[in-house]
């Protein structure tokens, strides 16, 4: 396959993964609304042999699903997995466009698209084992968003890499980076439905009744930002530096990216000790957790536009005045 | 606490009175809580922030100084509060240090306490069992002792350490208590002390490091020492005798340009071939150092920044001499490589004369505006405003090498008024009017920033950064758990019941428990 050819696979794989994202997202809000009908009394036993474990109840408090709850959102997963399946073609044919062939982590679009494969990626691996069936239509909502924002605003050609990019340090630093992007994003929602729950109480019916408990959610969440935070700090703290050794000779330059993923860091470090500190339990340590999830995004895009000066930039595109400049999550 | 206790035992001081002792003793306890480091880990984050938006003196000086003109009203109020330097300002200081002490603090009795407990015993089994948040209760046919002993040899097999003696004989306690997951505390410790770790090596790079850069134009020799520098920056504690005597020659420069989109162009493939020396009477080397690829000699290591292009040429005075000759460097405007620079020919007689404008690497003109289509010097052109009388460079003031002062230099003009060109191409010669002398475009070379630095402790701090990874990894993936299995005889049977107590926060003791549980019960069947 030509370069070209590769590069309209990934544009139209990209496009393909956004329509059953929504298709998913149908399902799953199909899925909600007939939560919100009146439970019928429907034979206890059949909804138990179904096993899968895919939807079933998750709090004591939860109604018994109905068939039809239970259909819908196996059938809203199985639609996610192929979506995610079909992200994951956009993202090689990415990779495949360049010449030379490369990881697709050259510029904003490409970590966009990423990222959210990543975040739809570990709601998949941990769906079962941590019963997420609750958060479907948040996460697929929000990789949704993820790629319309990319496809809109972000979109670039395939273009080789820059030549500072051109390191080893690429896949390294950079799958970290986006895999601790990911986990913070799942973990920042789970915090985020911790403090929805806190607000409304406890609901017996509707979907917000299929949300685990307020206990269940803060330990999800530590959970899942336990996992993000080595990686994060092995992106931003150790392969960083290295490469930023190698390619300016200065392993750390207070570059306003690096002074973000500092900040970042520092929050969620913040966030893991909060848990261990009396009183910031719960929901102080949700608001951190939302807070991180804050910087992480803003300095992700928002940096770009503040500062023309990072070394990171990519906001201009191409900008070499006297300097070798990577991209942004570089 | 224990201030309050002594202040209800002497009733003559008001209440919230303190000694000196006391107060030392009670800002200590705040400064080494567990919430002041939160609050300080807060504040620190916070205290970044202004380091990101407002350009720093270390990162991008040209940026501050633009910002200063933009802001003449805030800059003294900025300047006073150290904004352009946070971070070697005294309030980001501050904060990190407390932060230290803070850790420290926390850090070494916690050492203490862990130190005695990592040879402390399980803890015996609690009277109530069934108290505890996590527990489970079964019956069972086998004896006591029996069950007891495979309690011992599952637990054993989980990796739980268990209290020696009991269980043993029944007479003396019908428990078993195991524990596991010691080593969080230590993971935990490791990870606090890395954080100093790491901070001493960054100490180290920055009072005894030094960074410094220099731009080469293709074919000139740089040897290491402090006057061959175009801007250095040493550490405080730096020392000259520190810089290894190596010396380079760039030999040749090359760049790749791609056209990535239709009239973008990306640089490639950057090469500086080099030739060097580790010691004046060492043998001549080679090396080609690219973007990513630096060249160590010794501690110190050489790195290719930048480039960029020289026009080379020649100013004649209205005398016929030459004036000035070589290579001169322009600074890149944008990703186009439109250059901008200035010549200066303060030896002219009768007037000295100066150049200030732009370098086209690619010259076209599109209906009358002049542009440069790509960065590679395909059709390159020298486009400069004349100047002539006193440049500034005889009072003795240092200037910089891309700045003209015109304050007491005339603008040529041309007959009608306008201001007289110069647009020049390799090979050509321009007559200057009034018979001031000519300018000759010889030809262009490229230029290369190189930068070279010592860090000294940048080992230390990689084992730091490493070190704390382990650390974290342990103090979040090593779950600390306590397991009590007591067995009783009754009518029926054997009544087990067991407890587990999860002290890690990741609360799922209740698992473990079923786990468990269900392993004893497995076992019994078979």
């Amino acid at each position: 396959m030509s370069n070209a050819a590769w590069e309209t696979l990934s544009n139209q794989a990209i496009a393909a993964a956004g329509l059953v994202y929504f298709l998913a997202l149908l399902t799953h809000l199909a899925e909600w609304a007939a939560l919100r009908a009146p439970v019928a009394a429907e034979s206890e036993t059949a909804t138990a042999d179904e096993g899968g474990g895919v939807a079933v109840a998750t709090g004591g408090a939860a109604p018994e699903p109905t068939h039809r709850v239970e259909f819908l959102g196996r059938l809203g997963f199985l639609v996610t997995v192929i979506a995610c399946g079909i992200h994951l073609v956009a993202l090689v044919g990415r990779g495949m466009a360049a010449e030379p062939n490369r990881v697709p982590w050259g510029n904003m679009y490409e970590f966009t698209i990423s990222g959210g494969f990543v975040v739809t990626l570990l709601y998949v691996a941990l769906h079962r084992k941590f019963r997420l069936g609750w958060m479907a239509p948040i996460v697929v909502g929000f990789v949704l968003v993820t790629l319309m924002v990319a496809v809109i605003w972000l979109h670039d050609d395939v273009a080789p890499l820059t030549e500072a990019l051109n390191s080893p340090w690429l896949v390294i630093h950079v799958v970290s980076a986006i895999i601790a992007t990911g986990a913070f994003t799942l973990g920042g929602i789970v915090s985020a439905m911790y403090l929805v729950k806190m607000r409304k109480g406890e609901v017996a019916t509707g979907p917000l009744a299929r949300i685990p408990s307020l206990p269940t959610l803060d330990r999800l969440s530590y959970r899942i930002h336990a996992f993000g935070f080595p990686v994060w700090t092995f992106a931003v703290l150790i392969t960083g530096p290295i490469w930023a050794h190698e390619a300016w000779s200065s392993y750390w330059n207070w570059d306003p990216k690096e002074v973000w993923a500092f900040i970042t860091w520092v929050v969620y470090a913040g966030y893991l000790h909060a848990r261990a500190t009396a009183g910031w339990k719960g929901r102080n340590a949700a608001l951190l957790a939302l807070l991180g999830l804050a910087t992480l995004w803003f300095n992700f895009i928002g940096i770009n536009y503040f500062s023309s000066s990072s070394q990171h930039s990519y906001a201009a595109p191409t900008q070499e005045i006297a300097r070798y400049e990577r991209a942004p999550w570089a | 606490m224990s201030t309050e206790t002594e202040t209800e035992r002497q009733p003559e001081r008001r209440s919230g009175e303190l000694t000196l002792r006391e107060l030392l003793r009670w800002t200590w306890r705040q400064l080494t809580s567990m919430r002041t480091a939160l609050v300080l880990l807060l504040l620190l984050a916070l205290a970044a922030v202004p380091g990101s938006v407002i350009p720093q003196e270390s990162v991008d000086s040209l940026g501050v100084t633009r910002w200063k003109e933009q802001h003449p009203d805030l800059t003294p109020i900025y300047e006073k509060l150290d904004l352009f330097s946070v971070f070697d300002s005294a309030w980001f200081s501050a904060i990190y240090i407390l932060l230290m002490i803070s850790l420290v603090g926390c850090f070494v009795p916690r050492t203490r306490v862990y130190w005695r407990a990592l040879r402390a015993e399980p803890p015996p089994a609690p009277r109530h069992l069934t108290r505890l948040p996590d527990h489970a209760a079964y019956r069972t046919d086998e004896e006591v002792d029996e069950h007891l002993a495979r309690a011992r040899a599952v637990l054993k097999g989980r990796g739980y350490r268990l209290r020696s003696g009991d269980g043993a004989d029944v007479g003396a306690d019908d428990a078993v208590s195991a524990e596991r997951g010691k080593l969080r505390e230590a993971g935990n410790l490791v990870f606090h002390m890395s954080v100093l770790v790491v901070l001493v090596g960054f100490a180290i790079g920055g009072l005894f490091g030094y960074q410094g850069g220099v731009v080469l134009v293709e074919g000139s020799t740089f040897s290491n020492s402090l006057t061959q520098y175009d801007d250095f920056a040493p550490g405080s504690l730096f020392r000259a005798e520190q810089m290894e005597p190596f010396s380079f020659t760039v030999d040749e420069f090359d760049v790749d340009w791609l056209e990535s989109q239709p009239g973008t162009w990306m640089a490639q493939s950057f090469n500086a071939g080099l030739h060097y020396r580790e010691s004046p009477d060492a043998a001549e080397q080679t090396y080609d150092l690219r973007v990513n690829h630096p060249l160590s000699i010794g501690d110190t290591e050489i790195f290719l920044i930048g480039h960029g292009y020289a026009p080379v040429v020649t100013v004649r005075d209205g005398n016929g001499d030459v004036a000035y000759s070589g290579p001169t460097v322009f600074l890149p405007q944008d990703a186009s490589f439109l250059s901008f620079g200035v010549i200066k020919a303060p030896s002219a007689e009768p007037e000295q004369i100066g150049f200030e404008g732009l370098f086209y690497p690619t010259f076209v003109n599109l209906d009358g505006d002049p542009v440069t289509v790509m960065p590679d010097d395909q059709n390159p052109t020298l486009s400069m405003l004349v100047y002539t009388g006193d440049l500034g460079l005889d009072s003795g003031t240092p200037q910089s090498v891309y700045v003209l002062d015109k304050s007491n230099a005339e603008q040529l003009k041309q007959p009608d008024g306008k201001p007289f060109r110069v647009d020049i191409q390799p090979g050509q010669t321009v007559e200057l009017p009034d018979g001031l002398g000519s300018i000759e475009f010889e030809g262009v070379k490229p230029w290369t920033r190189i930068q070279v630095s010592q860090t000294p402790g940048i080992r230390i701090t990689l084992a730091g950064v490493v070190l704390a990874l382990v650390g974290l990894l342990g103090s979040l993936f090593i779950r600390p758990r306590r397991i009590w299995v007591r067995a009783r005889r009754e009518d029926e049977g054997t009544m087990v019941e067991v407890a587990a107590l999860d002290r890690s926060g990741g609360g799922d003791g209740a698992d473990v428990l079923d786990e468990i549980v269900a392993e004893l019960r497995r076992t019994e069947k078979v």
